[in-house]
């Protein structure tokens, strides 16, 4: 018999508002990479120096870094809370309700990040 | 004051296999009647305009699972879906996405009816099975009694880009009802060769739009989604500890 | 049986690892390396007190897991986004090979940067 199959697009993740979001949660990953590279530019500059130092951080204020660095923060924040959200759903604890688990991770979130802040700042 | 709309446009696939090569769309005025359900208005099209229109349906209660359809470009059920909600319209009504199109708004479901007994999908018990009822408790029944809630209805393969993408992959549904059996307190069944399959939950990757659209609340991406961990933590465990050690 | 040999549940714990350090971690240091330092919102820590941190054995290792978790993490979440967004299937052991090289690539550029820092 002659069914019609229905044609898939290449760009179907533009034809819905959730399957936008998909793809962008997705593409979060590329700016967590990004992090990385950027991670392992400080160390390094720390490493060889004060003047070194000096310089990252000038390269970092302005330009193309600056731009890039706003933009992988807002996804990396996107890559944060969608994490947290699906997270309940992966580890089901016994007798613990889902929403514990959620407000498990963004207490354990905040701690960190606040630990983080005074190592750093301290 | 504006005069009170009393017909909605209804546009509907129309496809007859052999003779057209693509589906196009046919538009009819419908009563717009506050108690009429999307499949109220096709009952109407079918009872008074137009005899030729086929699509499934049975029950009208969102049970049977029959009537799953396209509406406005979202997987619903269309017995559950009601025309005021989309005055002034028009309302478009398309088959299910995701399914080859036997005619009009009839999808071929045969896919999944061939990938729906790979997980085994029925109590699986090993030694003895105790006189008279195999007894439950209500914690150990909540465990997965919304994943027994499932009524095929195809909904989430059709809201499922990695479906679209690749048919091979065991599906939402599929997958949720063997969970369903896994979290069963009298099942001891192993359904991992299946599940834990490059088909079955790792291809999925998490879009969630199967929970969505699913009209009983089955949530089948929070059942992938936990038989990853399931799955990843019993591979761990198959690789670190000797053959003897295993469960 | 082919299923243990599936390395599919391997690569998925480290993009789960991955996925929950970098959500922990990677907002709070991006925000004041990449943005509050630069932009002065916060006073520039002085070079001793970075190094002193940096050096240290723990700084190294918490920073080398993280490095080495968020790159598979990239890794295995890019790999499934190239075959479904550009539908790319067709060329998936391809891929797959580059991103997880890339990921391993990284992390041996990561130890390096660690181990000399």
């Amino acid at each position: 018999m002659s069914a019609y199959r229905q044609p898939v697009s290449t760009f179907w993740w533009l034809h819905q508002w959730s399957y936008l979001l998909f793809v962008l949660r997705e593409l979060s990953s590329v700016f967590v990479a990004w992090f990385v590279v950027y991670l392992l530019l400080a160390v390094s500059a720390i490493a060889d120096g004060p003047a070194a130092y000096q310089d990252f951080v000038a390269w970092s204020g302005g330009g193309w870094v600056l731009v890039l660095n706003v933009v992988a923060l807002a996804f990396v924040l996107l890559h944060a809370v969608t994490w947290f959200a699906l997270a309940p759903k992966a580890m089901v604890v016994p007798h613990v309700p889902p929403w514990v688990v959620l407000v498990g991770h963004y207490l354990a979130w905040a701690v960190l990040s606040a630990a983080v802040a005074w190592l750093v700042l301290r | 004051m504006a005069r009170k709309r009393t017909t909605i446009t209804m546009e509907v696939t129309r496809f007859r296999p052999g003779e057209d090569s693509e589906p196009t769309l046919q538009s009819y005025e419908v009563p717009l009647r506050k108690e009429w359900a999307v499949l109220d208005g096709l009952n109407h099209i079918k009872d008074h305009l137009d005899g030729t229109l086929s699509y499934r349906w049975s029950c009208r209660m969102g049970i049977c699972g029959s009537c799953g359809m396209t509406v406005n470009g979202k997987p619903q059920l269309s017995c559950a879906t009601f025309l005021v909600d989309y005055a002034p319209g028009p309302v478009r009504v398309e088959p299910l996405r995701n399914f080859p199109v036997i005619r009009d708004l009839v999808v071929d479901i045969s896919d999944f009816m061939t990938k729906l007994p790979k997980v085994k999908p029925w109590l699986i018990h090993e030694g003895e099975t105790p006189e008279g009822e195999f007894l439950q408790t209500p914690q150990e029944m909540d465990e997965y009694k919304k994943y027994s809630m499932c009524i095929n209805c195809m909904l989430c393969y059709s809201a499922c880009p990695v479906y679209a993408l690749e048919p091979e992959f065991l599906g939402p549904a599929a997958i949720a009802l063997g969970q369903r059996y896994n979290l069963d307190s009298r099942d001891d069944g192993d359904r991992r060769d299946v599940l834990a399959s490059a088909e079955g939950v790792w291809a999925c990757t998490f879009v969630g739009e199967c929970s969505t659209a699913c009209p009983k609340g089955v949530d089948p991406a929070g059942a992938i989604q936990r038989y990853k961990l399931t799955a990843a933590v019993a591979a761990l465990k198959d690789f670190l500890l000797p053959r003897g050690a295993r469960r | 049986m082919s299923r243990r040999r599936s390395p599919e549940p391997l690569v998925w714990l480290l993009f789960s690892g991955g996925g929950m350090a970098a959500a922990l971690l990677v907002p709070v240091l991006l925000f004041l390396f990449g943005l509050a330092f630069p932009l002065g919102w916060l006073p520039t820590p002085d070079h001793a007190h970075l190094l002193a941190l940096v050096e240290h054995p723990v700084t190294k290792l918490v920073l080398f897991g993280l490095s080495v978790l968020a790159l598979f993490h990239w890794a295995h979440r890019f790999r499934y986004t190239l075959y479904d967004g550009l539908k790319l299937k067709a060329a998936s052991t391809l891929i797959a090979v580059v991103c997880y090289g890339a990921a391993a690539a990284g992390s041996v550029v990561a130890g390096t940067v660690l181990l000399l820092a």
